[in-house]
């Protein structure tokens, strides 16, 4: 590996000051399990790294009447052991409990995962599903952007080059509202998803009709994906097989899915399918209050 | 842990001590390559090339050699023209020097993706590895040839302008320009085929797979001024390594001393030299040692993978359950060169079976993939992944039960193999007498889209030539040394059979691993040997250092030769009873006598053994997305003798989660330009502990006559039955069969969906 | 480049400093600069687990840190788990119950089954299964594996 220097700043002034100055060779390092490893192959080689750790906007985990805060830089790890987070929005535990082994989720972050920009990150989804907002920060000032606008491509976002991703932000759920994640993976440990689903359902009072829903799908198009349409198809809609199955399968004809070492295009559209059908069953149940880990 | 009491006449034998390696493996004391440091120690990085096939134009080094920090660069030229092409390796056929020269870094042409043809020592890795990227080299791109059937085909690219014919145990015969060929038969097939009453052919096919031991490549070496070369690495055969060294770098064997460290994994990977020469020349460069520590990706794509195939049967039964005829197409994967593991496959495709008239035509097939190398139980596990799902397949067209149908055809000691020789003596019956009564066979299996299937293997042991030295020492203590390097527990299995046969406790004895100046000849740690070849020959060397003993007691007692005998540590005097002297007391009273005594031999034990295994598994299958998960699993494996249960327990176990994992998940997936795509622990899945149920075992005891306890060896034939069985207990929970391995989500959806039609109408 | 930094960490209840490049991982510090050799490398890129390490508490891949994020950390190693000479009861399970064929990940496992012991007590099959998933064994097939770490809880 190519040496650089390392800096630790302890302010986000200080870190976005940095940023600017250092614009385009230099690296924010959060949990590393990423970094670290395309700047062992080549793939990145910074001349400064940036350590997003030690500055309290990025390591903050916070819920606040209801909503929740996720500083960049805060580990699967913590949030998947936060008991509050697992009851209010499970979708986010199940992801942070998939990604890597427990080592891996000891550092990998939710931020690091969004800007690293993998079509099969697997904690996008879930934030996307739950109308997350990402707070983003530089020496021009600071700016919000819709989480789903964040991944422009396979490792691409929209941040500039002197921009920090400080913090995610979620809205509190309503009452009647459930969410889940699935992915598949080959294995059932320590992989890359060959397809993930995360739904989230808003259900009406009875519990049997969905008012809203949000979809969004993993490993199967450029970034992960918000279907909006799928969502949208839901809304009015009872709960049963058969809306479930339409949505699932809007969520499929928007995949543009590719063929490689994990996964084919015929085998990836199939799982978004299933995949998005199964969650959104089990946000359902959840929705209707029912325990599923 | 198994029951430790001594039963059947054994003090040692049989019981489970713990190993004396490893209190230093759990706390971190253990030494293994890469925790090997010598002051002034280099660190040496190697050039890989990206493409599968291409000439070598031109090599740049200058900008490598330039930077600060590096001490010397090495390319192909700096590897002699080899003085002995060809090395005669007696049994296990003829190895072609200049090819594993040319394996370890290339001249004129590169062969696969990862193929060396640079390297570079700097005062630390990280220099290293920049300064390799600095090299600069010129390619004249050839068309890669990725599998055996387009290498087989008529218009297929030639990979080498000529070839040595593969050896590897029986030898081939150059048959087209990427493939040599082995044809082995009985009896008159066609006959055989119009006497049967039902014919399947089916083809079958495996990717090319890795051991994965999780322990890298690793090796330091010194070249001093006296052309004395010292070498500390992990390797399955440190006396194969030495003269294959020799040979490549051209000093006297006698110059070489290779020091085996502790090794993590093999697997039958870990025997062959992949950087050690490397290393020696840019130590003798730069005249200081030098470390070179593969990376994980480098591992998978220039070490020794096992061979991708394609299986070609056709099977013919009468109607009540007799096999009559088979045809085996059997084309293996050789790599880059010339040699892969055809012979063994060939052997055990049909081992476990009568069949009057039988062909096989096996071949050796050269691709741009690396040199294909033993994996645990060589060949077999692609040859019973079709075999044993054609014989589940005619049982299942036939009505019948899949052990009843192997009762009808199995094969017993004495009859006669298909190359030839008769099957030593093994009770093949009661292992299947064993499956049928076993509750998990007859346990109901309910749930929809579960099923259960069952794969039987004969495997054949390998014996040949072991060495062993043994010391007795004053305070009783006795050391042990063998030339075969400990993989999984084998110091304590050769101490027990030493105990047992001395008479003393186990504790009492120390066993080590030598280095090759320090003991005989001995073949690598391969071929479910070890327990079995090296435990006769320390029984042997026991047996002499007891006669020793007597002899010395005799001197003592000063009572004539032949008056003193020993049993369970005690001698006694036969002319004065009454009259005995305990081990300890003896070796306590040697300086009287002539001194401690020690004895060294190198011995020979008989090969092919016959080991079996049935493994029986229930699994379930998702349809929609095509995951299978192991339910269930039991592996039934006659080891002759067990010598340490619980390690011999942890063989069955670690060989059939290998052979789950070839058979669900494991593959190299390369690109059309033949660049390996999976080259990481992430995307080749070994599988992890989420992925398997506990295993259990079922160890059954037919003595082997040519070990004085019966043992066996039970390292690898586990590792064949997996993919068959998993393969037939899918067939039972969904219906469709899988003829690709592995049997991936992707495959078994489709094959799911594509059955789906035909059940509808 | 940057030269070297001046590390103080804590390492198996140790103060200790210690030089290092910025580029080097606390695995490559830990092995080539502190000699404590015991925490093994089998990827560089946190998908075998061999390089398990407990850094303030939490389970990690020492390959995927930097040495110089250590900075004021307590790090424990396999090195560390005994007390003197008397071994932690994981470390004596898994030589009694066979746990370890070749012992290159044994460091890791027990690493990581130390970290699941300190959480959780008490775990059940399912649960260690679960939290050894991140450690790649090839010769155990996990079984006496996983037994040994229920072993070492019954004790």
């Amino acid at each position: 590996m190519k040496d650089f220097q390392y800096l630790a700043p302890r302010r986000l002034d200080e870190a976005a000051a940095l940023m600017a100055e250092h614009a385009g060779s230099a690296q924010l390092l959060a949990g590393g399990t990423d970094l670290l490893i395309f700047m062992r192959n080549g793939r990145k080689s910074p001349e400064v790294v940036i350590d997003a750790k030690k500055i309290p906007e990025l390591t903050r985990l916070q819920l606040d009447a209801g909503r929740l805060t996720i500083g960049a830089a805060v580990s699967c790890r913590t949030v998947w052991e936060h008991p509050e987070i697992i009851e209010k929005f499970p979708a986010l535990a199940d992801a942070a409990t998939l990604i890597g082994g427990i080592q891996i989720q000891g550092r990998a972050t939710f931020g690091g995962n969004l800007c690293n920009a993998a079509p099969s990150a697997d904690t996008v989804p879930p934030v996307i599903v739950y109308g997350a907002t990402a707070h983003i920060a530089s020496a021009r000032g600071e700016r919000q952007a819709p989480v789903e606008e964040i991944c422009t491509g396979p490792g691409l976002t929209s941040l500039a080059p002197d921009e920090i991703l400080v913090s995610l932000s979620i809205p509190a759920p309503q009452a009647n509202s459930g969410a889940a994640f699935l992915r598949f993976i080959p294995r059932n440990e320590m992989d890359i998803a060959v397809a993930n689903a995360a739904a989230r359902v808003d259900l009406d009072e009875t519990g049997e009709t969905i008012s809203a829903a949000r979809i969004a799908i993993g490993a199967v198009a450029p970034v992960p994906l918000y279907v909006e349409a799928a969502g949208a198809a839901l809304a009015g809609k009872p709960v049963n097989d058969g809306s479930i199955a339409s949505a699932a399968r809007i969520a499929r004809d928007a995949s543009t899915p590719i063929n490689d070492m994990r996964g084919t295009v015929e085998h990836r559209k199939q799982l978004v399918e299933v995949l998005t059908a199964r969650a959104l069953r089990r946000a359902c149940d959840r929705a209707r209050g029912e325990k599923i880990q | 842990m198994s029951d430790t009491s001594p039963k059947n006449g054994f003090n040692v034998v049989g019981t489970s001590p713990i190993r004396p390696d490893g209190l230093d493996k759990v706390t971190g004391r253990a030494q293994f390559a890469d925790d090997f440091h010598l002051p002034n120690m280099l660190h040496g990085k190697i050039l890989r090339s990206p493409h599968a096939h291409a000439r070598i134009l031109s090599i740049d080094t200058s900008a490598a050699e330039a930077l600060p920090g590096v001490r010397a660069v090495v390319t192909g030229a700096d590897f002699p023209a080899v003085r002995h092409e060809l090395l005669n390796q007696g049994t296990a056929g003829v190895l072609n020097i200049r090819e594993m020269s040319e394996n370890c870094m290339a001249k004129d042409k590169v062969l696969y993706d990862g193929h060396a043809l640079a390297a570079v020592a700097a005062d630390n890795p990280h220099d290293a590895e920049l300064a390799v990227n600095l090299i600069k080299v010129e390619y004249e791109l050839l068309p890669p040839v990725m599998n055996v059937r387009a290498a087989m085909a008529d218009d297929a690219p030639v990979i080498h302008e000529d070839f040595h014919p593969g050896g590897f145990i029986a030898p081939t015969e150059k048959y087209l320009p990427n493939a040599s060929r082995l044809q082995l038969g009985n009896g008159d097939p066609e006959q055989g085929f119009a006497e049967a009453d039902l014919v399947l052919e089916r083809e079958y096919t495996a990717e090319t797979i890795h051991q994965g031991y999780i322990e890298s490549h690793v090796t330091t070496v010194t070249w001093d001024s006296n052309d004395y070369v010292t070498v500390w690495t992990a390797t399955q055969g440190q006396f194969a390594l030495r003269d294959h060294l020799a040979d490549i770098i051209q000093v006297p064997i006698s110059n070489i001393n290779v020091v085996p460290l502790e090794i993590g994994g093999g697997f039958g990977g870990k025997e062959r030299l992949y950087i050690d020469p490397v290393a020696a020349f840019l130590s003798k460069k730069s005249q200081c040692p030098v470390k070179i520590a593969m990376r994980r990706d480098e591992v998978f794509r220039a070490t020794g993978p096992s061979s991708g195939t394609y299986i070609k049967l056709k099977f013919g039964v009468k109607q009540d359950g007799t096999l009559t005829a088979a045809h085996l197409h059997m084309a293996y994967e050789a790599g880059a060169y010339a040699g892969g593991p055809l012979f063994l496959g060939v052997m055990s495709a049909t081992s476990r079976y009568n069949i009057p008239n039988i062909h096989i035509d096996g071949f050796d097939v050269i691709v741009n993939k690396p040199t294909m190398r033993p994996y645990r139980a060589p060949g077999a596990p692609q040859a019973l992944f079709a075999v044993e799902q054609m014989i589940d397949e005619l049982a299942c067209e036939l009505g019948m039960d899949p052990i009843e149908f192997r009762m009808k055809n199995l094969m017993r000691s004495g009859d006669r193999l298909v190359p030839g020789f008769p099957l030593a003596p093994i009770d093949t019956e009661k292992m299947m007498e064993t499956v049928k009564a076993h509750p998990h066979y007859q346990a109901p299996l309910e749930g929809a889209n579960r099923g259960r299937g069952l794969a039987y293997s004969i495997w054949f042991n390998i014996g040949e030539i072991s060495s062993a030295r043994m010391q007795v020492n004053p305070d009783g203590s006795v050391t042990l040394a063998t030339a075969s390097p400990d993989l999984s527990g084998t110091r304590i299995s050769l101490a027990m059979q030493a105990a047992e046969t001395l008479g003393i406790d186990v504790e009492q004895v120390s066993p080590t691993v030598s280095d090759t100046q320090s003991i005989g000849f001995s073949l690598p740690s391969v071929g479910s040997r070890t327990t079995y070849s090296t435990g006769a020959v320390v029984c042997e060397v026991a047996q002499e250092i007891l006669k020793q003993m007597c002899e010395r007691a005799v001197l003592l007692w000063e009572t004539d030769a032949g008056q003193v005998s020993v049993e369970n540590g005690v001698f006694s005097n036969k002319a004065e009873p009454g009259q005995t002297i305990t081990f300890n007391e003896l070796a306590a009273r040697m300086f009287e006598t002539g001194g401690p005594i020690s004895h060294h031999r190198t011995g020979h034990t008989q090969s092919f053994i016959p080991g079996t295994a049935a493994h029986l598994v229930d699994v379930e299958v998702d349809p929609e997305t095509g995951k299978v998960d192991i339910l269930r699993y039991t592996v039934f494996q006659d080891v002759g003798k067990a010598v340490h249960p619980d390690y011999v327990e942890g063989q069955m176990q670690g060989a059939a989660v290998q052979g789950i994992g070839m058979a669900l998940n494991e593959e190299y997936f390369y690109d059309d330009e033949g660049r390996l795509k999976n080259a990481s622990l992430l995307d080749y899945r070994l599988p992890t502990s989420l992925d398997v149920p506990m295993l259990e075992t079922v160890v059954l005891e037919s003595p082997n006559p040519a070990h004085p306890f019966g043992v066996r060896g039970c390292g690898e034939i586990s590792i064949a039955p997996p993919p068959a069985a998993i393969a037939n207990a899918i067939y039972d929970a969904v219906g469709v069969r899988l003829y690709s391995m592995p049997m991936a989500p992707r495959k078994v959806c489709a094959a799911v969906k594509a059955a789906e039609p035909a059940k509808a109408a | 480049m940057s030269g070297k930094s001046l590390v103080t960490a804590t390492i198996n209840g140790e103060e200790k400093q210690f030089l290092c490049e910025p580029r080097q991982s606390l695995l490559e510090v830990l092995r080539d600069v502190l000699y404590l050799t015991g925490t093994k490398e089998g990827c560089n890129d946190g998908n075998c687990g061999a390089c398990s390490v407990i850094v303030d508490g939490v389970l990690l891949d020492a390959c995927c840190m930097l040495a110089v994020e250590a900075e004021g950390s307590s790090v424990e190693t396999i090195e560390g788990l005994a007390t003197g000479d008397e071994l932690h009861p994981l470390q004596r399970a898994f030589l009694e119950e066979t746990g370890l064929q070749c012992g290159i990940c044994t460091p890791g496992f027990l690493m990581s089954a130390k970290a699941l012991l300190d959480k959780t007590p008490r775990p059940d099959e399912q649960q260690v299964r679960h939290w050894l998933a991140g450690n790649l064994c090839r010769c155990t097939g996990y079984d006496k594996l996983v037994r040994s770490v229920l072993k070492a809880v019954e004790a």
